[in-house]
């Protein structure tokens, strides 16, 4: 108990609380542009903590994060533009909600459940970090691989429409994600002997692309016919609705937090994967399955907590074992070698105050979330006020500079108009986006996964089903691609007996 | 430490506003920001080195030192990046060894000598690690396993397909006098995923820098065998080098070096030497190097040039020979 007070201590100085304001401001710019991510927030942190204490140093880093990542939800849920591909699985609720003038009802679903997601994981972190960890360990490629086709299938089932367009959308990721010289055999793919393309198509451009500069594009073509002026905001305060959520959805919020924290411990998956799959467990036990897509917090509320979770969750692994699990922890591992905190199961032994005192700031992070959320979303509902011809030049703007800024090249933005040529054609012929986003994330992991599994195995395909978790998620898996057949073929019996 | 504290919160602000450095130097170079180049993504190990480099020459040159990192294609997209610069010291970057093997696997036409190499500040020798439940605890019995064994039983990884620990791990097998491919190369996006494949049984040995398993090692859940390097290493006393466990003499190490485009005017070039040696010898970079258990090394520009040219021959030579070169 005593670690504990000491660790308070540590965290509780004016200097420690004026960093984490600071900090929570920056993730908050950071993240409501779109194509400016975490990572960067969090790589442009690193030289900043050098000059501080590892308390400090931490706590700039997880509240940016933190922040950075919910912040993402803003411009998904006011103009359909996703700010992580994580956010992307519920973009079409949320944006269909501000459609029908309940945007504050979604920003604050995404910022209550996303803060009790990212507490969940914390709790988690806290307690029962190294038995989680050692259950990551036992994952390899062949786990990963099931997990990978897991996710892939979810965003087939949950894309709202018929299921040949969910996967036509998602064959266009998974081919766009074959390109480049990142693949398992080093070899140069679909280049065409242009240097820039050996790095393959980067997602952030093309997640832009797909969903904002299509979204610019339909503006100028739909020009003469506007659309419905979104209606008033109805209703009170962003925080008003979800306790009533809350107390609806009790059991998606449970069942989120703990599913994203598990996928998140895993190093090899993250809060993309969670949020599908939290998304599409979300539906397939909805007892409004027909309302998803349409504008339902449901499956908001549930995978917002989830990916939320997630980012906590990877800090399990990475903190237990020092193994990163996204590039955020990998960072952040980088830092604490820095600020001679060595991860690893003797941190827990040698520092405990330190450990505690990162915790103390993970549940802070996600409290002071709350305040400086609500006064982003007071600021960004004003842009659905704007009129669309004022509006579109600037989100085309921040478009470019996001594109231009992940890789600091002009071939970004060429990758961005071109995936937005892609994004509207796709969108006036009714074959979902969000698909082709996971797609594009998931393929290089796939690939990856499979390949080293089958030169594991000198070629076995049983080798999937060898090792005890591989053969119960690829078990798993194969039965939620059975179950819609099997429907069909018993229904049909029945019919004509 | 209040000041420290007030400086360090100063900096968080100024990083948000993007403020530019206040100071301009006296003389006529630097003038204006410097562009340092990494190839390699935020929050690897390069980019740490880049980062770290980048702060120290801004305050002794007085300019801004912005990082870029250009990832992608194996390096090839950032070493080209550093390259096809002017070459009037506003872009620098830092190469790593890659630039002494994608030539070799017909990637570019981009070699060392399109660069001028200004000093070598950091080398990692390469190790070989396993499970803590393997059954080979010392590298002579795993060798003579490998020996005896049918080829392509035992399985590594730690890097993509002809990456830096691949040729590593076949240059070691050739200097044994077995076939390159005698242990079959399972590819993989780095060390950690390699390290932690092989935790999960997946893979049998990781051949990478002992520093990338450091947290792993001291939890007790990987071994590290040896050191590819000509003594043992400080921070893992108890790996012995290749030549105590099996007499062969053989080291494999990677080098991280600043470069610039080729062709710099020497007063220019002058400049960033002495202000790269002022930051190499600094208490913060000597600290850091230490504390994140990366190996220190200087070369100057001299010297560097010819450990890259030497590299460059002999891993050119391991990738004819196990097939990872192009013809």
């Amino acid at each position: 108990m005593s670690v504990m007070i000491e660790a308070l201590g540590l965290v509780f100085q004016p200097y420690v609380l004026i960093v984490i304001v600071a900090s929570a401001a920056f993730g908050m710019f950071v993240g409501s542009i779109p194509g400016l991510t975490a990572t960067m927030a969090t790589a442009l942190l690193v030289p900043i903590t050098f000059f501080m204490d590892p308390v400090p140093a931490i706590a700039a880093i997880v509240t940016a994060t933190g922040m950075a990542i919910f912040a993402g939800d803003i411009p998904g849920a006011l103009l359909r533009m996703p700010g992580t591909p994580a956010s992307a699985a519920y973009v079409e609720d949320a944006y269909a909600m501000t459609r029908k003038g309940r945007s504050q009802e979604a920003l604050g679903a995404a910022l209550v459940f996303s803060a009790i997601g990212g507490i969940f994981g914390t709790i988690v972190l806290m307690t029962a970090s190294p038995v989680l960890a050692e259950v990551a360990l036992k994952f390899s490629s062949f786990e990963y691989f099931w997990l990978v086709v897991l996710g892939l299938s979810c965003a087939i089932f949950v894309s709202p429409g018929a299921v040949s367009k969910g996967l036509i959308a998602l064959l266009i990721g998974l081919f766009a994600a074959t390109v480049g010289i990142d693949n398992p055999a080093g070899q140069p793919r679909y280049t065409f002997g242009n240097v820039e393309l050996l790095a393959g198509v980067q997602f952030i451009p093309a997640m832009i692309g797909l969903f904002a500069v299509s979204e610019v594009l339909r503006a100028v073509v739909n020009r003469d016919t506007p659309r419905p002026p979104i209606p008033k905001n109805r209703g009170g305060g962003i925080f008003r609705d979800q306790w009533r959520n809350l107390c609806r959805y009790p059991v998606q919020v449970l069942r989120g937090s703990a599913f994203g924290t598990a996928i998140g411990a895993l190093p090899g998956a993250g809060a993309d994967i969670a949020a599908w799959i939290s998304y599409a467990i979300s539906k397939r036990f909805s007892r409004e399955k027909e309302k998803f897509g349409t504008g339902h917090v449901e499956g908001l509320v549930e995978a917002g907590a989830s990916n939320n979770a997630a980012v906590s969750g990877a800090w399990i692994p990475a903190l237990v074992f020092g193994i990163p699990g996204d590039s955020i922890t990998a960072i952040v591992i980088g830092v604490l070698y820095i600020k001679g905190i060595n991860p690893g199961p003797t941190v827990f032994i040698n520092d405990p105050q330190l450990i505690y005192a990162v915790f103390v700031v993970f549940l802070l992070a996600n409290i002071i979330m709350l305040p400086l959320g609500w006064v982003a979303i007071k600021a960004a509902g004003t842009v659905l006020s704007v009129p669309s011809k004022v509006l579109m030049p600037i989100i085309l703007l921040f478009c470019i500079v996001g594109s231009f800024a992940i890789n600091n090249t002009p071939f970004g933005v060429v990758l961005m108009l071109i995936f937005g040529v892609l994004g509207f054609l796709m969108d006036e012929n009714d074959i979902p986006i969000a698909p082709a986003i996971l797609g594009l994330v998931l393929g290089p992991m796939l690939e990856q996964n499979f390949i080293t599994s089958m030169i594991k195995a000198d070629g076995s395909f049983l080798a999937f089903f060898e090792r005890p978790i591989a053969a119960g998620l690829g078990l798993f898996t194969i039965a939620i691609w059975c179950i819609p057949l099997i429907v069909w073929a018993v229904t049909r019996m029945r019919r004509t007996a | 430490m209040q000041r420290r504290h007030m400086i360090a919160l100063g900096a968080l602000l100024a990083s948000a506003s993007m403020l530019p450095a206040l100071s301009v130097a006296a003389q006529d170079y630097p003038e204006r920001p410097i562009q340092m180049i990494v190839p390699w993504g935020a929050g690897g190990g390069t980019d740490a080195v880049g980062r770290v480099f980048a702060s120290l020459l801004q305050e002794d040159l007085g300019v801004p030192v912005n990082v870029v990192n250009r990832t992608g294609g194996s390096g090839v997209v950032g070493h080209s990046a550093i390259a096809n610069a002017a070459p009037d010291g506003y872009t620098i970057g830092i190469m790593t060894i890659e630039i002494d093997m994608m030539h070799w696997q017909g990637l570019t036409d981009l070699t060392y000598e399109d660069y001028d190499i200004l000093a070598l500040v950091n080398s990692d020798p390469g190790g070989l690690m396993v499970s803590a439940d393997s059954e080979y605890q010392d590298v002579e019995s795993l060798l003579a396993a490998i020996k005896s064994e049918p080829k392509g039983t035992f399985k590594g990884s730690g890097t993509g397909q002809g990456g830096i620990w691949h040729l590593g791990l076949a240059g070691w097998l050739m200097a044994e006098g077995l076939d390159p491919d005698q242990v079959t190369w399972v590819p993989s996006e780095g060390a950690a995923p390699g390290i932690t494949d092989m935790v999960a049984g997946g893979v049998d040995l990781v051949p990478s820098s002992l520093a990338e398993g450091r947290s792993m090692i001291e939890a007790g859940r990987v071994k590290a065998l040896a050191t590819m390097s000509e003594e043992r290493q400080e921070l893992f006393p108890d790996a012995q080098t290749i030549k105590e466990g099996t007499g062969t003499d053989y080291t494999h190490a990677v080098w991280r070096s600043i470069a610039a485009p080729d062709g710099l005017p020497d007063d220019v070039k002058a400049t960033l030497e002495a202000a790269i040696k002022k930051a190499y010898d600094s208490e913060e970079y000597q600290s850091f190097m230490k504390d994140r258990g990366f190996g220190l090394r200087w070369a100057d520009a001299e010297e560097a040039t010819k450990v890259v040219g030497d590299d460059d021959a002999r891993l050119g030579k391991v990738m004819k020979e196990a097939g990872l070169a192009a013809n």
